[in-house]
């Protein structure tokens, strides 16, 4: 299904990253030296769990002769922004520092690249809005990064990948979402892996597909380990979103979770109430992938039933990862005000650094919310 | 309503609990600071023997990582999944709207009292000065 | 062997059939009749030898009893060692006319020592016949083996293969590799060629990884948890390595693993193989479609969503024909038979979940 009206805000844009070239402009001089005489400004820096070439990394229209998908501004408001009508857009640049084991070379990498977008995405484009990529390893480097770029208030989310070093709700990283709750930023957990450990329980898969499809199993255990630790009682303003992450794991997630809670209440005492009015509050996902058949919307329909919350979606397109056809971006079977929802009032609600955007003199939003009132 | 005689007050000492059968049903008898209370001996979740789960105190937290325990004796959690229940008042504590343990009436009356009504039981021919514990059953 | 039917659960009205019951040893001599004295004094002097960092004890203590029911522990030993309280308390209290035994403890599966672990399988083996299915004909065992070690596992599946009173044959999930890899695919040969399913029911110990693919959880709550996303992920990699598409006669059952994730996980192995399937030429159908035909799944620890109707559109998903009554007795978190499902079944539906679709499977009369 199309995109009824215009005024959505995209939550899950991917620009291509940067190459260390473009991006040694903005790294001071031991790090310009470094870079390029040990040659690392040769490599690409492209996250193992993307291959460039793979047909879901990006969708066969929307790649381009030369260059990386998404690496072209104009090309991004043409094939990602004008298509679905988007009135902003947040960009997850999915980039490989994350992966370094020398969180100092990741984190001067992460500030350059945040830089990078700042100056070559944001300033040029005023629908862009983006999240701050940070080397998590490190949750001191990754507070620096983000007391650094908070003061820009086009950046509204704090970016992670699903599978790296440890559960991330482990209290090791809380300074990270202080950092996040005291200037408003949502914790963005997007799927990719560093692969500092085996994708599974049981070790190494020889296939990407079920790399990716296991990233779901990824998403249960970092949305529990938020839940568990408590991180939700400690930093009551924080907002986690689930990205890439697909949904229709998550009943199962909810029922489970909220059963053994009630037999095990006393070795997580801080979780006051069951589990899933926790996770219908503060967690969001975004649309892309659906991952109920797109041929039999009443299983969509029962799924967010059994979730149990139409507050939790966030719309998406994912692009340039090749997630749906043409401009069938919706699944088929929402309701109008589900629809509404998940476009622009789940968004707004989830990203409070969206809100002043989308409220002055913004005449795109305008437009869309008399629409739907129509 | 019918009231049953079901134990002697001194079989059920502080923060111990007994089970008897009353008329064919299992019933847990609490003893909490002088306080009596009865339970059925029946979880409301999935039928395990309530009442013969640990008496606990309720444990209670402000913040992750700190831990602390209060109402000491006044919870019960079942010996299958673990489920607190709150011993007065046969509430689950986490679903307290809609999970409660069936609880019956007590009261302590003095033998000498009970000997003359309709109900008397065997144990009232052994010493009828003691206090017994009589519980309310509906039918 | 004729089965004698003992009282029905009167609530269900027909007898049952456990998928998931735990025997115990009484104490770890319990096995030394079926050792070798090399290995008792093994045992004695180096123990059993796990990829954990405490000995003897898990590192998620549990929250009940040792994760046992409170009221399950007979005088002597721990819950499930004695066969007169599992009587009384459990089979003849609820109807079971034929219990699956799974003995996760000492049978070798996560032992290191490979040499160790081959004497333990056999062992555990013997054990379980012994103390178990003769005295108690309503039981049957699992062909405990371990799985690291391919070529003995065979060994010991076709030392076994005649033997009625084993009717699945039990490995781990927590591998040192995913369960799809090659190396394993011996152990599928034997299983299909004896036309017994793999029994994959979920460990505690691990075969070399965290339990997630991003570390190891600090609660047992979320401990618990990992079970069923290890399930996940095993079944994706029997799937995506083609183990289905090599051996069509192999059966697997997924016990303790959860399955409400099992429509879920098909729809979204199906959509991403529609994207890539050129990785995976090996795969001739939609990868649901193996995981309907190949998998079935023991229902406890059963979910219990605010709407009970919610779980019977996810049974019907799967396929009432695919789920199996399981109870875990002793452990704590046991699913009674007369109360596990909170919305009512049809008698048919009743029928296939507690008794006719584990007796299809396992080939029991």
């Amino acid at each position: 299904m199309k995109i009824p009206y215009p005024g959505a805000i995209d939550c899950d844009l991917h620009p291509a990253m940067p190459s260390v070239a473009a991006l040694m402009p903005y790294l001071d001089e031991y790090w310009r030296d470094q870079l390029a005489n040990r040659h690392i400004d040769r490599y690409p820096f492209v996250l193992t769990s993307y291959p460039p070439g793979a047909p879901l990394s990006a969708r066969p229209d929307w790649r381009q002769p030369s260059g990386a998908p998404g690496g072209d501004l104009d090309m991004i408001r043409r094939q990602a922004l004008d298509p679905f009508g988007s009135s902003l857009a947040i960009c997850n640049v999915l980039h490989g520092a994350v992966a370094l084991f020398n969180a100092d070379m990741a984190a001067a990498l992460c500030a350059a690249l945040n830089d990078w977008v700042a100056t070559e995405l944001l300033d040029r484009e005023p629908r862009l809005r983006a999240s701050i990529v940070v080397p998590v390893h490190d949750p001191g480097l990754a507070v620096d990064e983000i007391e650094r770029k908070a003061a820009d208030r086009r950046f509204v989310q704090v970016l992670m990948l699903a599978m790296g070093e440890m559960l991330l709700g482990r209290r090791l990283y809380w300074p990270i979402y202080a950092a996040a709750e005291r200037h408003e930023l949502a914790i963005g957990v997007h799927a990719g892996s560093t692969y500092h450990h085996a994708p599974t329980a049981a070790g190494w898969p020889a296939h990407r597909v079920e790399d990716y499809v296991a990233q779901s199993t990824a998403f249960e255990s970092q949305l529990l380990s938020f839940l568990a630790e408590g991180v939700f009682q400690k930093f009551p303003a924080l907002k986690l979103v689930l990205i890439e992450s697909g949904f229709s794991w998550l009943p199962t997630l909810l029922w489970r979770t909220g059963k053994t809670w009630r037999g095990v209440r006393p070795e997580v005492p801080w979780i006051d109430r069951p589990p899933a009015e926790i996770v219908r509050e503060r967690v969001r996902l975004t649309l892309q992938p659906v991952d109920t058949p797109r041929h039999d919307p009443q299983i969509l329909a029962r799924t967010l039933a059994h979730i149990g919350s139409d507050r939790m979606l966030l719309f998406s397109t994912d692009y340039p990862h090749w997630q749906f056809d043409g401009e069938d971006v919706l699944p088929e079977g929402l309701s109008a005000a589900t629809v509404r929802r998940l476009m622009i009032d789940n968004p707004l609600e989830t990203y409070p650094r969206l809100r002043p955007a989308a409220v002055a003199g913004d005449t795109v939003g305008d437009a869309a919310r008399q629409e739907a009132v129509r | 309503m019918t009231r049953e005689v079901v134990a002697k007050a001194s079989e059920v000492a502080p923060g111990t609990s007994k089970v008897v059968t009353v008329k064919g049903r299992e019933i847990g008898l609490f003893n909490l600071d002088g306080d009596y209370f009865a339970l059925a001996n029946r979880c409301p979740h999935a039928g395990g023997p309530l009442c013969q789960g640990r008496i606990v105190a309720l444990v209670q937290s402000d913040e992750p990582g700190h831990y602390r325990l209060a109402r000491p004796g006044e919870f019960l959690r079942c010996p299958w999944h673990g489920w607190e229940f709150d011993i007065r008042t046969g509430q689950s504590w986490c679903d307290p709207n809609s999970t409660r343990a069936r609880a019956f009436k007590v009261s302590v009356e003095p033998g000498a009292t009970l000997v003359k009504g309709p109900y008397v039981a065997e144990t009232f021919a052994v010493s009828v000065e003691e206090d017994y514990l009589v519980i309310e059953l509906a039918g | 062997m004729n089965v004698p039917l003992r009282q029905a659960s009167p609530a269900l009205g027909l007898t049952i059939v456990d998928c998931d019951i735990h025997p115990a040893y009484r104490s770890p001599k319990d096995l030394h009749p079926f050792l070798p004295a090399r290995w008792r004094e093994h045992m004695a002097m180096f123990g059993e030898h796990l990829r954990q960092g405490l000995s003897g004890q898990l590192a998620w203590p549990r929250m009940m009893a040792s994760g046992m029911r409170l009221d399950a522990f007979p005088n002597e030993g721990p819950p499930g060692s004695d066969l007169a309280l599992m009587r009384r308390q459990h089979l003849d209290a609820n109807g079971v006319e034929c219990g699956m035994l799974m003995q996760l403890s000492k049978g070798g599966m996560e032992e290191r020592n490979l040499d160790f672990a081959a004497a333990l399988s056999r062992a555990v083996n013997d054990w379980q016949v012994e103390a178990w299915v003769k005295p108690e004909p309503r039981l049957r065992a699992g062909i405990v083996v371990p799985q690291e070690d391919a070529d003995f596992a065979v060994e010991e599946i076709e030392r076994r293969a005649g033997d009625p009173a084993f009717v699945q044959i039990l490995i781990s999930p927590r591998s040192s590799d995913p369960l799809g890899h090659r190396r394993y695919w011996p152990i599928y040969e034997a299983a299909q060629r004896c036309r017994r399913p793999i029994a994959l029911h979920v460990q505690g110990f691990s075969g070399g990884h965290a339990s997630t693919g991003s570390g190891w959880p600090t609660y047992y709550l979320q401990e618990h948890y990992a079970t069923t996303t290890g399930m996940q992920t095993t079944v994706m990699n029997l799937v995506f390595e083609g183990v289905f598409e090599r051996f069509p006669g192999l059966n697997v059952v997924l016990i303790e693993g959860g399955f409400t994730w099992a429509p879920a996980l098909g729809w979204r192995m199906d959509k991403h193989w529609r994207r890539m399937r050129a990785e995976v030429p090996h795969l001739k159908r939609p990868p649901s479609e193996y995981l309907r035909e190949h998998c079935w799944f023991t229902t406890q620890p059963i979910e219990e969503p605010d709407d009970p109707k919610h779980l019977a559109e996810v049974i019907e998903w799967i396929g009432w024909d695919r789920v199996m009554f399981s109870t875990d007795y002793p452990h704590w978190d046991f699913d009674h038979p007369q109360q596990a499902f909170k919305f009512p079944l049809t008698e048919e539906q009743k029928r296939k979940v507690f008794r006719d679709n584990a007796k299809a499977l396992y080939g029991l009369p």
